[in-house]
């Protein structure tokens, strides 16, 4: 009785904080696997409602790199924001590694636009963050912390406050803050779409990159068509609003992907596709605004 | 471990270091404070630029902060001799100077007093009056502030009485206080604890209601409870606004402090103001004065002194 009561909390440590080999174990063990099914999202009241998202059906594979794209208004972060927990599902149901997903929780690392590090808290407190709220002591929120922060490339920056880096800086603790939890899924939101031009396309260099170390699903919301065709196993254009699917493109490009992607012949046809997708839907929603 | 050391990953980092250098010594202060610092620096590793550097390093002090500074103390020099050349003179157009006392008088004064154990009695009587009435305020305003700013209904039956009670000067409280509280000295703690009491509830429930909904999202995402929230989020993010309050209600304490000593109490410096006046010893009305304003200032500081570390991310920005 007394040792077992003993041995319990650290059998659970362990379990939530697992090496860097474990969790590539943990992530052969199919984890990360989302589905969503018949998911509509009303915002307001009968005559009011605001249908933002109707009849959606996804399901992403443990382990793949999915981006959603569509036209601005088009519902692809409220789909994110119910994976998320954020929004509430009006219809359907969305489920991460079969639970249904009720309410936000450290399964799913969110990585935001910009500006959701908590200012007050140096870069190193910000990783630290997530791992000491899932119950690691500070010592092992920390060493994980700096783990992750060497993962992006940042260990130089630890004790500094987030308001001293540049965007680009920011965004990576936020992929690092993200990651030490060790999700099932990282759920990034428009991530890069705040940062100039040539920082962007570093930034999703090195997002490949940390990826194909850690082979986590990743759900990332874009209207970036080169961004998506480039990261992407899958693109999943969105329709103009109400957000339905309306092409499911897998992506075969080669990994590990450079620049020279961009003038690939296969990226050329699949980009056009997409532009003329998005373009099409952004007539109809230009449309649907004139006659409102 | 990492094994591929990639080219991209580094690159993306000498950009970044470039921003951020910018970013940092992008600030006027930082920038002049290292440039006056390294030719002293440098003077230790050899002799001969010393003879150059120091005189430079003095000068760009001067232009950056003793210049300041000077203008400043010469501006109250200016006013002393004004007013000793009003009060020498007996000037009596639009100000009367007649009954006033030069500043030398008033000096010679202040040295007497610092030597008579009673002036030190009323100074720390006002002081423990600040002490209490302060702490209580800050505690309870703290706390009410955060309540109202998370629930709805706390907010909605307090705000009645903030909003009509705000407005009533501390000097109005008198005759109500001293009915309803048992000694006279508990009245003066009451209405010194009310003038606090408000400008930290209104700008602690303002902070808390600033906060920015993306970061407790963010939190809550990355599994924070409801009260981790609070302790990481909320609070730290209304830091900046509770401090302001602190500041404004230490002001606004020795402000009632003082109008609460005036008519009622037996030691304490406002009392001594006014009796002054009453037993025609004008310059300890001046230095009672001098006393209200220098504690006042000194108290409002060291609040701001002591929430420093609390603000250390908001400094490190670089703008004011």
């Amino acid at each position: 009785m007394e040792t077992s009561s003993l041995e319990k909390p650290q059998a659970r440590t362990v379990l939530r904080y697992p090496s860097t080999d474990t969790l590539r174990r943990r992530q052969q063990h199919n984890r990360g696997h989302v589905s969503i099914a018949d998911l509509s999202i009303r915002f307001g009241q009968d005559a009011n409602a605001h249908i933002a998202v109707q009849n959606f059906n996804l399901t992403i594979e443990p382990g793949e790199f999915v981006c959603l794209l569509g036209p601005s208004g088009c519902g692809k972060s409220t789909v994110m924001n119910a994976l998320a927990g954020f929004i509430k599902a009006s219809q359907g149901n969305v489920q991460l590694d079969g639970k249904t997903v009720e309410k936000p929780g450290p399964d799913r690392g969110m990585v935001f636009q910009q500006h959701s590090l908590l200012p007050w808290k140096t870069v190193l407190e910000n990783v630290a963050f997530g791992p000491l709220m899932t119950g690691a002591t500070k010592s092992q929120a920390e060493s994980l912390a700096r783990t992750f922060l060497e993962v992006v490339g940042l260990s130089a920056y630890a004790e500094r406050f987030p308001n001293t880096l540049s965007g680009g800086m920011q965004q990576r603790v936020g992929i690092a803050r993200a990651l030490a939890n060790y999700p099932s899924v990282l759920l990034m939101d428009e991530p890069f779409g705040a940062l100039d031009a040539q920082t962007r396309h570093m930034m999703q260099e090195n997002l490949l990159e940390i990826w194909s170390e850690f082979r986590n699903t990743v759900l990332f919301v874009t209207h970036d068509i080169d961004e998506a065709v480039y990261l992407a196993d899958r693109v999943i254009v969105m329709s103009a609003a109400p957000g339905r699917l309306i092409e499911d493109i897998r992506i075969d490009l080669p990994r590990p992907r450079t620049e020279d992607v961009y003038s690939d012949p296969a990226f050329i046809s699949i980009k056009q596709r997409c532009l003329k997708l998005i373009r099409d839907e952004t007539m109809k929603a230009f449309a649907q605004q004139n006659q409102a | 471990m990492r094994t591929k050391a990639t080219p991209a990953p580094a690159l993306v980092l000498q950009g970044d270091e470039i921003a951020a250098g910018f970013t940092t010594s992008g600030r006027p202060h930082a920038a002049a404070d290292t440039a006056a610092a390294m030719p002293i620096n440098s003077a230790n590793d050899s002799a001969i630029p010393a003879l150059h550097s120091r005189p430079a390093a003095i000068k760009k002090w001067f232009q950056q902060k003793g210049r300041h500074i000077a203008v400043r103390i010469f501006a109250i020099i200016l006013a002393a001799g004004l007013w000793q050349a009003a009060s020498a003179n007996e000037w009596n157009f639009l100000l009367n100077f007649e009954n006033i006392p030069t500043p030398v008088t008033v000096g010679n004064e202040f040295v007497e007093q610092l030597q008579n154990p009673t002036f030190y009695t009323h100074l720390g009587v006002s002081i423990k009056r600040i002490l209490i009435a302060y702490v209580l305020a800050a505690l309870l305003g703290i706390f009410l502030g955060v309540l109202m700013g998370r629930y709805a209904v706390v907010e909605d039956i307090f705000i009645p009485y903030i909003e009509i009670l705000r407005p009533i000067p501390a000097v109005a409280w008198i005759p109500l206080s001293i009915l309803m509280l048992p000694t006279e000295e508990s009245s003066i703690i009451f209405i010194t604890f009310l003038g606090a009491l408000f400008p930290i509830v209104l700008n602690t429930l303002h902070g808390v209601e600033q906060t920015p909904s993306t970061l407790v999202r963010a939190a809550r995402s990355f599994g924070a409870s409801d009260r981790a929230i609070l302790w990481h989020v909320i609070i730290p993010g209304a830091m900046p606004s509770i401090v302001a309050g602190l500041a404004i209600g230490m002001g606004v304490a020795w402000f009632s402090l003082l109008a609460g000593e005036i008519i009622s109490g037996q030691y304490g410096i406002g009392y001594f103001t006014w009796t002054s006046y009453q037993m025609v010893e004008y310059p300890h009305i001046i230095i009672g004065m001098l006393m209200i304003g220098a504690l006042g200032t000194t108290s409002t500081a060291l609040v701001k002194l002591a929430a420093k570390p609390l603000l250390r991310w908001q400094s490190d920005k670089g703008s004011r």
